[in-house]
């Protein structure tokens, strides 16, 4: 068993925080895995991506080659794109419909999504109204994780579990909130 | 025996806290930063000592002086911050280390976050030592013990290169029984006073040791043969993490190559001349320059054999490695697949956050020169790095650490005006005081912004040691007119204020140090959340 995973969108928008979750829960799996992440300048309001690689066996490249992830999860709908060249054939999109708008040259949203959409398996959230049901815009990531953790190899219970871990210092309101985000996402996800 | 979860650096970290480490210094950069970071954390319950020193010169001396002392010191920095140590670095080579010492020094290669991306194998074969080159998180864990031994061992630093993939890279690694400090004894004086005469003998028993160091290399278990006699067309040289990138993709390969796996300098010749006298083509892939490949190439070759990797250009000799390029190198096909990145996709390069100083004060700074199309902005490493990117335009410059400040100097003496420095707090207590000396002992005609925020802010906020007034108070110390010492507060609403403050110091004939005082918006953040608390 074996899952290739690129995580992508703008610095701050919390991935490495779905990084951490999804590494904790493979580490309660049992399994092997690796995650390779942006840090320093890179970080700053601009592009950020995180390759996270699982597997039953042992891993080797921290980096997932190109044309070989199972799952392009994306915070946003253009950092989706960007990355786009390491999806497998077959593989599976999931990215947020909801544009984050610091560059003054952002496209058309309506090419975006279709640009999306004509790349494969996708499925498209609004993460932003997701998460405000949930209790806050803040936990547009836990939305898109679970949006996503249908198409993971890692048990829903598990992810949950990790979820709690992470946010276990924030507070009982804090978890609760993020396991409703989750559970948003993975309703929207139809799954 | 427990199973943890650590990033690259922070297994380096853990490795040197399990081989009994007495203490840790450090400078922050990019990817290095996270080393002392958990050797921070790590030491919060005592036990050992681990700190951010001014710059990585200090950090490095501050280990040598552990090491004098018998103890074992770890000392941590980027590929250039090696450039700022390489001074104690190289003469350490001589000294006979006593306390185990090890060099952290992480390059990145593809400049993600820096200025070149040398490669520090060179170093490590400059100051003739040895050199260990991890490939995953364990051996990153495993090698940095095995660095404190082999230190003790041959009495020289040991130099642990880390890259950027393998530093910023999570994964799980398998930890062994910490073992305790060293006691106190110290070194004889006679082996660290490196007057010529004790010199000269020093480094003639450095010269004596290598044949021993090379026996070292030879037999380590960090550099693996794995020879396959049925291939006699291809064997493939592989260290560091490209040996990752070279086992990704092997099982597509029949009959499958020999390969050699270096992760232990200097280069283990015996093996490399097994391998070469096994096959007809060598493929070399290494991270970084093509360090390897050039040596084993040399001036002549390789009679009868043909040596591939990046000075053929099968591979890039310039930005990092991963397994596609890999892939190619070794002959194989690209993998298929139906989508590709648009070619309308705009760039989302990195941006200075919003209420940021640095923006308030790069407006000001603009808007004040705007009557002198030929100002000259020289600027350092730092966010305001970032105000050469549009929409600001504001600054000219960005070389090495303190740079700003004597280039200024060189600039005004060699007739530009304006000419302008711009350097952060954290950046001028790391190497802009002395050129600021420099500057004040002539009153050259310059102006100084120093950016004090109050943290290192690019590398994740880590402490800087003078801020404020002790920043101002070391301003004074150096001997500026203090009527040409003026603070501003960069924000908004004082623009215009601060655009008068700027052009009046340009127009005074000598030199100028505006401080333009505001914390980042990130430590200001979580002041107040301290302050809640």
């Amino acid at each position: 068993m074996k899952q290739d995973i690129i995580l992508a969108g703008v610095g701050g928008q919390g991935i490495l925080t779905i990084a951490n979750i999804i590494d904790y829960a493979a580490q309660i799996s049992g399994l092997s895995f690796k995650q390779a992440e942006v840090h320093g300048m890179s970080q700053r309001g601009g592009a950020v991506h995180s390759h996270v690689r699982l597997s039953d066996e042992a891993i080797f490249s921290d980096l997932i080659p190109k044309r070989a992830a199972d799952l392009m999860l994306s915070m946003e709908p253009l950092e989706a794109l960007r990355y786009i060249d390491y999806l497998s054939e077959g593989g599976q999109i999931v990215a947020s419909q909801n544009p984050y708008v610091n560059i003054p040259d952002y496209p058309d949203l309506d090419k975006v999504l279709d640009a999306i959409k004509q790349s494969g398996n996708h499925v498209i959230v609004d993460s932003e109204k997701l998460s405000r049901e949930a209790g806050s815009s803040r936990s547009q990531n836990t939305v898109m994780l679970g949006a996503a953790s249908g198409f993971m190899v890692l048990e829903e219970k598990i992810l949950l579990q990790s979820i709690r871990e992470f946010f276990k210092s924030k507070g009982e309101r804090i978890i609760d909130m993020n396991i409703e985000a989750f559970r948003l996402g993975r309703e929207a996800a139809g799954i | 025996m427990k199973n943890k979860l650590l990033l690259g650096d922070e297994a380096v970290a853990l490795g040197a806290v399990h081989a009994g480490i007495t203490a840790g210094y450090s400078y922050p950069g990019t990817p290095a930063s996270e080393v002392m970071e958990y050797l921070i954390k790590a030491s919060a319950g005592g036990g050992f000592n681990a700190n951010w020193c001014v710059n990585e010169k200090v950090a490095y001396e501050e280990a040598l002086g552990v090491s004098f002392a018998g103890k074992r010191a770890l000392v941590s920095m980027k590929h250039v911050g090696l450039n700022v140590a390489a001074d104690p670095f190289m003469n350490s080579s001589i000294t006979r280390i006593n306390g185990g010492l090890v060099v952290v020094v992480a390059d990145d290669p593809g400049m993600h976050s820096s200025q070149n991306e040398q490669d520090t194998r060179y170093y490590a074969q400059f100051a003739q030592t040895i050199c260990l080159e991890p490939s995953s998180h364990q051996e990153a864990y495993d090698m940095t013990r095995k660095a404190f031994d082999l230190s003790e061992y041959f009495h020289i630093p040991v130099v642990l290169r880390m890259v950027t993939r393998l530093a910023h890279s999570r994964s799980q690694i398998m930890e062994k029984p910490a073992r305790e400090k060293n006691k106190t004894h110290r070194a004889s004086g006679k082996d660290w006073t490196l007057l010529p005469v004790n010199a000269r003998r020093r480094f003639a028993s450095l010269m004596k040791e290598q044949e021993m160091l090379l026996k070292f290399s030879q037999g380590s278990p960090f550099n693996m043969l794995d020879l396959n006699k049925q291939n006699k067309k291809l064997g493939i040289i592989a260290s560091g993490i490209g040996y990752n990138y070279v086992m990704e993709n092997i099982n597509e390969l029949s009959p499958a190559p020999s390969v050699l796996k270096i992760s232990a300098y200097p280069l283990p010749h015996g093996l490399i001349q097994e391998l070469a006298g096994h096959v007809d083509n060598i493929l070399v892939i290494e991270e970084g320059y093509p360090f390897i490949e050039r040596n084993i190439k040399g001036l002549f070759g390789i009679k009868g054999k043909k040596i591939s990797g990046k000075l053929d250009g099968l591979l890039p000799i310039t930005g990092e490695l991963n397994p596609d390029l890999a892939r190619k190198a070794m002959g194989l096909a690209s993998l298929q697949g139906r989508s590709s990145v648009p070619d309308w996709l705009p760039g989302r390069p990195p941006q200075l956050c919003k209420g940021c100083p640095h923006i308030d004060t790069l407006k000001a700074l603009t808007k004040a020169l705007e009557t002198y199309p030929k100002a000259v902005v020289f600027s350092d490493i730092g966010c305001y790095t970032l105000g050469a990117l549009p929409p600001y335009n504001a600054v000219d410059t960005c070389v090495c650490m303190g740079a700003s400040v004597s280039m200024s100097k060189g600039g005004a003496e060699a007739g530009i005006y304006p000419s302008v420095g711009v350097i952060g707090d954290s950046t001028f207590i790391h190497s802009g005081i002395t050129p600021l000396l420099d500057a004040a002992s002539r009153d050259t005609n310059m102006t100084v912004l120093i950016l004090d925020n109050s943290t290192v802010a690019m590398t994740g906020g880590q402490p800087t040691v003078a801020t404020g007034e002790k920043l101002e108070n070391i301003i004074r110390g150096l001997g500026v007119d203090l009527r040409h010492i003026r603070r501003i507060v960069p924000l908004k609403k004082n623009l215009e204020e601060n655009v008068e403050v700027i052009k009046e110091e340009v127009k005074h004939p000598g030199l100028s140090v505006i401080i333009s005082f505001r914390a980042c918006i990130y430590e200001a953040r979580k002041g107040k959340k301290g302050a809640e608390k």
